[in-house]
């Protein structure tokens, strides 16, 4: 166990550089992945508040729910 | 209600907000430098709050199980399917966000990981949970059995994921030997994302739930009438 822990320490500690995504970040192309994520996000967001509405509506036609809020 | 215009509750308007922290922060924040892992350690942020959302949701579908059994009201049978409904769909999407980043770090999309096996059986017994449901007719027979069958599922969730996968050797954090995901914890953004990633997928899973039972109870109502 102490072991296992001594080494992966000396792994995490090596001199190498760590590869990470900075070319991309230096591009700025990380910020069009992101803003993509951001566009299927908010169309989600619409399309469960249009199944709210939806579901709202047929809720009053059956006289469910007293509260208006959903 | 007034026109088309609806008015959110409060908990459905915070997962939305926090929905677009986990985004903008999960892909932006600076996290720690660690060799292997590379950026797939971003995958943190969407991988673990799957597991929790499906722990939260077979955890409230038990709950009403129970309450089920109790009160012989089919709308607690009700919260407990769609609940399980919810929780299982979450477990496929962890399963799978596991298996790419098991691809990019481990080698391989599965491996004999206990905590890999021990999942597939568990969502296997959850599956066999909506199979028992869909094989009975009479509404009060399928509520009472299934609510006693997911009492089963849930017992044997808790050690197949939780206990078992510790007690060998696995290559998940804080299994085995390995050290937990505090690993993780010199990063102060890490911990500010991971914390509101996992409130805002539990909140996405509630607001599914709540859909779900909603048209369940109109769907209800439709049967009563006709």
């Amino acid at each position: 166990m102490t072991f296992t822990l001594l080494s992966l320490n000396s792994f995490v500690q090596t001199d190498a550089p760590v590869e990470m995504a900075d070319i991309l970040r230096q591009d700025g192309k990380i910020y069009a992945v992101v803003l993509g994520l951001l566009v299927i996000l908010t169309g989600l967001i619409f399309f469960i508040l249009h199944v709210e509405r939806k579901l709202t509506k047929l809720e009053n036609e059956n006289k469910i729910n007293a509260d208006s809020r959903v | 209600m007034p026109g088309n215009r609806i008015r959110l509750k409060w908990w459905k308007i915070i997962t939305i907000v926090l929905l677009y922290y986990t985004v903008i922060g999960g892909f932006l924040l600076p996290v720690p430098r660690i060799p292997i892992l590379n950026e797939s350690i971003r995958l943190f942020y969407f991988h673990f709050p799957m597991w929790i959302g499906m722990t939260l949701l077979f955890t409230l579908s038990i709950i009403s199980s129970i309450k089920y059994l109790r009160s012989q009201n089919i709308k607690d049978d009700d919260l407990a399917s769609e609940s399980a409904k919810v929780g299982f769909v979450f477990g496929i999407l962890g399963l799978l966000t596991g298996m790419l980043w098991a691809r990019s770090t481990w080698g391989a999309f599965w491996t004999s990981d206990t905590k890999l096996n021990n999942t597939a059986i568990a969502l296997l017994l959850y599956a066999a949970y909506f199979v028992l449901r869909g094989s009975l007719q009479d509404e009060i027979q399928k509520a009472r059995l299934s609510a006693v069958y997911n009492t089963f599922a849930f017992l044997a969730l808790i050690p197949l994921v939780f206990i078992l996968p510790r007690m060998n050797d696995s290559l998940h954090p804080g299994n085995g030997n390995n050290p937990t995901f505090r690993l993780f914890d010199t990063s102060h953004s890490m911990k500010l994302v991971i914390y509101t990633a996992i409130l805002a997928f539990c909140g996405v899973g509630m607001w599914l739930r709540d859909i779900l039972i909603r048209i369940k109870t109109l769907r209800r109502l439709d049967d009563e009438t006709n």
